[in-house]
């Protein structure tokens, strides 16, 4: 019992030194933030190789940095927590193709536009027609949301508009006839809608907007250093160049810019890019167990961070819900209430709530935890609540007998439920914590969601970018079931260890 | 026996290892202890019969305070822990646990450590408790459970002992803390009349040896045969006591004389 209060405190303790070596603000590295999932061709990870980082935002960062004297260190984010980890001062700036629209710029504070695009049609091959804004009237059509294609589509009218977290959803979709169109960014639609023969882009570009980096209102220093450096870049034709060579620089940008050349430079991250996919997108058998193969490392990584997580947090849930239990069942009253509280309130929450609050919430109040911390700590104290519950009525499956006869003998309380009580007590539960750490270990998908690079996230990443959710989503099914197995067979020796000297009858 | 009776005419030398006045106890406005008291002289092996809800079980739970008397005091050896109202307090229970080391109990249920395998059971208080090392609490415990006849069976699991073995093992266990007291609730209910006969003898083999023993029981033939003195409980108060061969043939008390008859 004392090591697990040693346990208890280490894990109390450790994530406030965690947060404090995580600071960003005393390093020279110049952090930066994107949705690094599946998002060609701004931050993504290169098909080629998948644990590199690449994209045109990408290149663009590593040059605003070497302007700097700094080095550029991505961090990688869900789009949706992008800005609240902006503002939590997680990382300095956010490049994702963030359009400034004012809504934007009320809330953040914006570099010069660095890029200067429009929106365009993507139709399936066989589709004609579909060309313009108006022509998609009485069609379902396909969009990013809080996008200015979406708010094109809305204001417009008459069609019927379907809003996308992820483009690659939206693509799928247009595929399998779900979409009639999809209307968004040039710079997907070209990487997406032009690589694949069965879909097309047909039209001409429609309107224009912007993208901006996005820095924390109070970080006017930081926007200044970045933009003089974007200016520079703008000037000496270091954009040109690099956007070239993602065959991005359009008649907009060249307008934007004043930069009317045509230096012959040839679109070799473009080509890199398409001859890539081509060799993993392409048909035939050989061609996807390559593929696979090639996804075992990630999804190995992974799976070894799903388990740290998942153990952890089980260690924590455990140490914890038998405190908790313990409170409940013989503590005082005060603190009979307090136990009681905590585990209906856990309990009654959601974990994705308790995640999200435990990892921005918190920041509020001086706790900054890594990622890592974050997820075994909400996991463990959700779970806590769910394991004092199971402990409890184990408690009371042991007779009352076993309780005086160890008072009797002269033990403190606390030896008794240390020595006769919790030990027979865990022998009932023991199965009910294997269920608990399976469900446990796919519930630790929810912490995808503060950045951890998990099973989960990892199945998003890989299946969006081939397009792949069948083939991928058997792979990571498999590696929850083999991160499970193990448990359940530790748990059978548990009970059989725990077991002895239980036959099942004839004792009291 | 002649020198216990000569003793009991001069209270002030003999040698009482336990008194308890006045207990009182109620549950829920039910008066089950009307103020009890006793006074037990070293050696002694004393019966407490009667019927089923008399008290007896209560008045020998309040001995070692696994029950809280709401009033009266009970010293054992040269512990005394004393109640005063309704309320129980940390004083009390340190006191309680100072006088605890010099009671051993027993219980009908015999309420083994089944995830402890009989030696263990044993050797468990005096390591916990006495701090005493695992070598000499083990020496103790195959001496204890050599005696009680269960040399054989030691590295067994309780589960799978017949009851007259389980309510030796539990002797033993109460034994290890070496206790001047020795409580036994009903210490044969739970056993066949042949097994019932295992643990008594051992316990007619603790009282040659001069060990204090105070056992409710409803084993009449027990009561009568092995014990110094039996006590008649009902209502919550002794009725009558005495020598039990003198009760058993020849009752003071009506409210006595009514209880044996309902057992013939």
């Amino acid at each position: 019992m004392k090591k697990l209060f040693v346990l208890l405190l280490a894990l109390a303790i450790s994530p406030v030194s965690i947060a404090l070596a995580d600071a960003p603000a005393a390093s020279q590295e110049l952090l930066w933030a994107s949705d690094g999932e599946a998002n060609v061709p701004y931050v993504f990870h290169d098909p080629a190789h998948e644990s590199q980082m690449t994209g045109f935002e990408y290149e663009l960062v590593n040059e605003i940095a070497a302007r700097m004297h700094r080095k550029a260190k991505f961090i990688q984010n869900d789009w949706d927590g992008l800005i609240p980890g902006l503002s939590r001062g997680l990382y300095g700036m956010v490049l994702d193709g963030i359009e400034m629209t004012p809504e934007h710029k009320a809330a953040v504070l914006f570099s010069r536009p660095y890029y200067v695009t429009s929106e365009r049609i993507i139709v399936r091959h066989d589709q004609s027609g579909l060309d313009t804004m108006d022509a998609l009237k009485g069609h379902t059509v396909g969009t990013i949301k809080d996008t200015t294609a979406e708010r094109m589509l809305r204001r417009q009218g008459g069609s019927n508009v379907r809003s996308y977290e992820e483009e690659t959803n939206a693509f799928s979709d247009l595929r399998n006839g779900r979409l009639d169109a999809i209307l968004l960014d040039a710079p997907i639609a070209l990487y997406y809608g032009s690589i694949s023969p069965d879909m097309k882009l047909v039209g001409e570009p429609i309107g224009s907007m912007e993208y901006g980096i996005a820095f924390s209102p109070e970080n006017r220093a930081l926007r200044d250093q970045v933009d003089a450096a974007l200016g520079e870049i703008i000037q000496d034709g270091t954009l040109h160049r690099i956007l070239a060579r993602w065959n991005l620089w359009t008649p907009l940008m060249a307008n934007y810019t004043g930069d009317n050349s045509q230096p012959d430079i040839a679109p070799t991250e473009w080509d890199h890019y398409r001859q890539a996919m081509a060799n993993t997108t392409g048909s035939g058998w050989h061609v996807l167990v390559r593929r696979y193969v090639s996804f075992l490392p990630l999804i190995g990584q992974a799976a070894l961070m799903t388990l740290a997580v998942s153990a952890l947090a089980m260690v924590l849930a455990v140490a914890l819900g038998l405190l908790l239990a313990l409170a409940r069942h013989y503590g005082a009253a005060p603190l009979r209430f307090v136990a009681g509280v905590y585990v209906e309130v856990v309990r009654g929450t959601p974990l994705l709530i308790q995640v999200l609050f435990i990892f921005y919430g918190l920041p509020a109040f001086g706790i900054r935890l890594s990622p890592f911390m974050a997820g075994v700590l909400s996991l463990g104290l959700n779970y806590a609540a769910y394991e004092a519950e199971n402990y409890r009525a184990g408690l009371l499956s042991v007779p009352r007998g076993q309780m005086e006869a160890a008072i009797a003998l002269n033990m403190t309380h606390w030896q008794a439920l240390r020595l006769v009580i919790v030990p027979q007590a865990f022998r009932t539960v023991v199965p009910v914590m294997t269920n608990d750490f399976i469900s446990l270990l796919k519930d630790s998908s929810l912490v995808s969601v503060i950045t951890l690079t998990e099973l989960s996230q990892t199945y998003v990443r890989l299946s969006s970018t081939y397009y792949d959710y069948f083939g991928t989503g058997i792979m990571v099914g498999l590696a929850y079931l083999l991160l499970g197995l193990p448990f359940v067979r530790l748990a059978r020796m548990a009970e059989r260890r725990l077991g002895r000297g239980f036959s099942g009858t004839g004792h009291h | 026996m002649i020198v216990r009776l000569f003793f009991r005419g001069f209270p002030e030398l003999a040698d009482l290892v336990l008194q308890a006045s006045g207990i009182a106890k109620s549950f829920g406005g039910n008066e089950v202890l009307k103020g009890l008291s006793l006074d037990v002289e070293r050696g002694e092996l004393i019966s407490m019969i009667g019927p089923s809800g008399c008290g007896k079980s209560t008045f020998l739970r309040c001995l070692n305070f696994l029950e809280h008397p709401d009033a009266g005091s009970v010293r054992i050896e040269d512990v005394t822990v004393a109640c005063t109202g309704k309320h129980w307090s940390r004083a009390n229970e340190a006191e309680a646990h100072k006088l605890r080391s010099h009671v051993g109990m027993v219980f009908q249920a015999f309420n083994l450590f089944p995830h402890r395998t009989v030696l263990d059971n044993v050797m468990m208080a005096p390591i916990q408790v006495k701090k005493m090392s695992r070598d000499e609490a083990q020496s103790i415990a195959c001496e204890l459970l050599a005696k009680v006849g269960l040399a054989g069976v030691k590295d067994r699991y309780p589960d799978s002992l017949s009851g007259g073995q389980k309510q030796r093992a539990a002797i033993a266990r109460a034994l290890a803390m070496k206790p001047s007291v020795m409580l036994y609730d009903e210490p044969t209910s739970a056993l066949d009349p042949e097994l019932s006969e295992e643990v008594l003898s051992v316990m007619r083999a603790l009282d040659d040896e001069g060990m204090t023993q105070l056992v409710v029981t409803h084993d009449m033939r027990f009561a009568r045969a092995a014990s110094d003195r039996v006590l008649f409980v009902e209502g919550g108060e002794i009725v009558e006591s005495g020598d039990p061969d003198l009760m058993f043939a020849n009752p003071q008390e009506g409210r006595t004389r009514r209880f044996l008859r309902t057992l013939l």
